[in-house]
């Protein structure tokens, strides 16, 4: 579980995230969304430990981040798997090689264990034969779907996700957002996806945040959020025309 | 101001670097991976630079030095001892400045940009340590063994443009090396290799680890690396050469 309480966050004099309040339960899919420049890649940014904030405190389960010195940061963190927006895989290592890393620095084992559990990971995301192949040479959801393997191999307990849609077909998204679901549900993890596509909100956001110029200003759930009377937030979920006048129909 | 900001910012940078490895074993990996791309990698330019300096060195002074009453072994002392003091350390750390100091900059600064940074730390991994930390040592310890082959193929570049062009003989040219060697002089020069090494990766890491932006500012900072590497190399010559000499 994480819990954030008054989180704010300021660069410079622009307010970016105003006293967020928020709980992340395992076992679910927890959406943060909003539009572009709502403050979601900072509060993600924030959680993982990437940026401080001006104010309020994070609890990972009953620990609070702000207090944790160098050791315990870095044993949560190995509790973390983040999937990027990029997918940030080490360009200059194989498939292979960027699962193994996290393995050989954390959990050193046999060569033949480390390598299973490896194998198994891939299996998991559809990428298995992949091995040798360099970054370079996948495609932009073989890529997520290497960077989700990476993110599992330490069996974290809470998944970070950033835009893990971004740039992919409607098929793919949908194809990575049932694997991020998938393996939500089978570790019960905390899992933290960050996204503006609705496809993928609507397809499996268990539990929503809406963030509005850094306020949270709606939280729910995939039924509810068809029946928010929140205008930001129909104007992100109901954005083309077509469903505009789809909304205006059905009263 | 802006000057003590990244000046703080640098000891903050080197201080993370001394953190302990969390597996000794992945960073004695990345080290001699570094060792090898930075030693073996610039051998070859390092060499070729050295030969037509000690040669061009040879030439120029003869062209200067001729007269009846100059000894002609003395080419091979001022194209030894120039090769030691001046020649080998800094103008090959000038030319390492910009081959390594782009290199490691844009390296860093690309995976900056491409957030693999962010990824090695959410791991758990100090990456200002596992990153900066083997470049570090792989410049501290290959640097210097590039500015002895410098010396040596830059003495020998002198030695042999004086054989083939007929200026003076192999063994004129050694006595006159042999007359005015001084084991300080390669100290020095060692000082010297050791110093600038020390800027190149430092210095270069710097500038490419805190990169924000793409692929422009990489090349920013790439460039603000080798110039300020150039500066450093030319000023730590200098006072040096005050110091030590």
């Amino acid at each position: 579980m994480i819990s954030l309480q008054g989180i704010s966050k300021k660069f410079g004099d622009k307010s970016v995230l105003d006293d967020i309040h928020a709980t992340f339960l395992p076992g679910k899919v927890n959406m943060v969304i909003g539009a572009s420049g709502s403050g979601k890649s900072v509060l993600m940014k924030t959680m993982v430990g990437l940026v401080k904030p001006d104010a309020g405190r994070l609890f990972y389960k009953d620990l609070e981040l702000g207090e944790m010195d160098g050791d315990q940061r870095n044993e949560l963190r190995q509790k973390i798997g983040m999937l990027f927006q990029s997918a940030a895989l080490f360009d200059s290592l194989t498939v292979l090689d960027n699962l193994l890393f996290p393995l050989r620095m954390f959990r050193p084992a046999s060569k033949a264990a480390m390598q299973e559990r490896v194998a198994y990971c891939l299996e998991r995301v559809g990428l298995a034969g992949t091995e040798m192949l360099f970054p370079s040479e996948l495609s932009g959801g073989m890529k997520k779907r290497v960077g989700i393997a990476r993110a599992i191999v330490l069996e974290p307990q809470f998944l970070f996700c950033d835009e893990p849609n971004s740039g992919l077909d409607p098929k793919t998204s949908i194809r990575i957002d049932h694997l991020i679901q998938d393996i939500t549900n089978e570790y019960q993890i905390t899992t933290i996806v960050n996204t503006h596509d609705m496809n993928s909100v609507l397809e499996c956001g268990d539990h929503i945040v809406f963030l509005y110029k850094g306020r949270k200003t709606w939280e729910g759930d995939r039924q509810l959020i068809l029946k928010s009377d929140n205008e930001p937030l129909n104007e992100l979920v109901y954005a083309t025309r077509f469903l505009q006048q789809f909304r205006q129909k059905s009263g | 101001m802006n000057f003590f900001y990244h000046f703080g910012r640098y000891l903050m940078m080197l201080r993370l670097m001394l953190r302990k490895p969390e597996n000794g074993r992945m960073y004695w990996e990345e080290t001699v991976r570094q060792m090898s791309s930075i030693g073996l990698g610039s051998v070859g330019i390092v060499a070729f630079v050295a030969v037509f300096m000690g040669g061009v060195s040879a030439v120029q002074t003869v062209y200067q030095l001729v007269a009846p009453y100059i000894s002609l072994t003395v080419v091979g002392s001022i194209v030894t001892n120039s090769s030691i003091l001046e020649l080998g350390p800094s103008i090959t750390s000038l030319v390492l400045a910009g081959k390594i100091g782009s290199n490691i900059a844009s390296e860093l600064g690309y995976m900056r940009s491409s957030e693999q940074i962010d990824a090695l730390e959410i791991m758990g991994v100090n990456p200002v340590s596992y990153l900066v930390g083997p470049k570090v040592v792989a410049c501290l310890t290959m640097i210097p063994l590039l500015v002895i082959t410098s010396i040596s193929m830059s003495i020998l570049g002198g030695m042999v443009i004086c054989q083939l062009t007929g200026l003076i003989t192999f063994d004129q040219f050694i006595e006159g090396a042999r007359s005015t060697f001084l084991p300080y002089d390669v100290f020095f020069a060692m000082c010297k290799a050791v110093t600038f090494a020390f800027f190149i990766s430092s210095v270069s890491a710097y500038h490419g680890y805190h990169v924000q932006g793409g692929a422009l500012e990489v090349g920013r900072a790439s460039t603000k690396a080798v110039v300020y590497c150039c500066v450093l190399i030319l000023l730590g010559d200098y006072i040096l050469a005050q110091l030590l000499l």
